[in-house]
């Protein structure tokens, strides 16, 4: 790169430095003015954000995808009534609160989308990362999936269904996979560590 | 409203560009914000469809520009300034809650937010199975109905229970609780021959929907 290059890099990282640094003020600002008024704790703020750091992530969801590759009962409770199947392994609550598993077979591919905003079930995929709420994802996902999924390296056979799921309700669903193959020697929890969280949004096989 | 938010089927946004072992935030200030998301609404007023309708009001243009937290900051704000707590609010301050303490968090959290209601004497009007037509609706107001699948034949695949109306709860007009229903739309229906989709799965309320 020439020095031309070069300069116009660190005056937009300088541009992206101030526009940060204005943002983080201004959230200070109202942090502190809600805890001024009585309306918000500090060490609530804490809590939450621990609480989505570290035990409310894509691990959760794995262990119920483990738990239905190895266990045909929970699986078809799992797909009757997810909300209740997730609840049994203690995942549930914000943004999970009303459940969907939808099953991947070897006739139809699952993929999840919300086009309107950013709805993602949380208690089992934990927050959702920037490229699920880009303008890019939400617009193509309904219309050209397999251009979406090509992105990141899938291709389905042409005759498999492909079936996309935009969440524009308050249902909030979560693909369950197929269990990839020579697996059978493996326990849940090994299993669970193949599980990706993209395999249950359906932009990845497992 | 027709808003930008309402990306389905648009072209020209680039390639879906996934961040290798992304962090749960990328700044110190997203995560206070996410937390004031979560914490405010226990001792403020507001629910998802306030603060889905404070986002869409954004300037298209500005919308795209920003990022989604800083969405959410000026959505937040705005709901604030709306409920008379911001400095310098013309209107009245609502009445408010003690705030979440750090010791309720998990509790709050596992409780979640359901906006489900209860069915009774709520008579479902469509069964999965029946053929539906997602009707041509343009409201100036928040809506969850997509501008994709309106005036497209569907087929409702389940019903998923009541749940309180987005549309008339944004614009403060009450519950209005009705029953939400996924519908399949076969992909041609809505894009013609210019899909690589099967079929595409909406959660619709049952006013956005009519028989055929």
């Amino acid at each position: 790169m020439g020095d031309e290059g070069e300069h116009d890099v660190t005056a937009h990282e300088h541009d992206h430095d101030a526009e940060e640094k204005g943002l983080a003020l201004r959230v200070k600002a109202l942090e502190e003015l809600l805890v001024e008024q009585g309306l918000v704790d500090p060490a609530a703020l804490d809590r939450i954000v621990e609480a989505y750091e570290t035990r409310i992530g894509p691990r959760n969801g794995a262990r119920v995808v483990a738990r239905a590759w190895v266990n045909p009962a929970y699986k078809a409770r799992l797909l009757e009534n997810a909300t209740a199947a997730i609840g049994e392994l203690g995942y549930g609550g914000m943004q999970g609160e009303n459940m969907v598993v939808v099953e991947n077979t070897p006739q139809r591919h699952n993929l999840l989308v919300c086009t309107l905003c950013s709805c993602y079930p949380w208690p089992v995929l934990g927050l959702p990362p920037v490229w699920y709420k880009s303008a890019a994802y939400r617009s193509r996902a309904v219309k050209d999936p397999r251009g979406v999924l090509a992105e990141f390296g899938v291709t389905l056979p042409a005759e498999i269904e492909l079936r996309v799921w935009d969440s524009s309700a308050e249902l909030r669903y979560m693909v369950l996979p197929r269990r990839p193959e020579r697996t059978e020697g493996l326990s849940e929890e090994a299993l669970a560590g193949l599980v990706t969280r993209d395999g249950m949004i359906g932009t990845a096989l497992v | 409203m027709n808003g930008i938010h309402d990306m389905g089927g648009m072209d020209g946004f680039g390639p879906v560009l996934p961040e290798k072992d992304e962090p749960v935030f990328h700044a110190a200030w997203e995560r206070r914000l996410f937390a004031l998301s979560q914490a405010v609404p226990v001792a403020v007023p507001f629910g998802d469809d306030h603060l889905r309708r404070e986002v869409e009001r954004l300037p298209p243009a500005d919308y795209l520009r920003m990022s989604y937290y800083e969405g959410w900051l000026l959505a937040i704000r705005s709901l604030l300034a709306e409920r008379g707590i911001l400095p310098g609010s013309a209107v009245t301050r609502v009445a408010t809650q003690p705030p979440l303490a750090a010791d309720r968090v998990d509790a709050a959290i596992a409780a979640g937010a359901s906006t489900r209601k209860p069915e009774e004497g709520l008579m479902a009007r469509f069964l999965a199975g029946d053929g539906v037509v997602a009707r041509n609706l343009h409201p100036a107001g928040h809506t969850r109905l997509p501008r994709y699948v309106r005036g497209k034949p569907g087929v409702v695949v389940a019903d998923r229970g009541v749940f309180s109306f987005p549309d008339s709860n944004a614009a403060g007009e009450g519950l209005r609780p009705q029953h939400v229903y996924t519908v399949a739309f076969d992909a041609r229906a809505l894009w013609g021959d210019d899909t690589t989709a099967s079929s595409v799965c909406v959660d619709l309320w049952e006013d956005y929907l009519e028989s055929r």
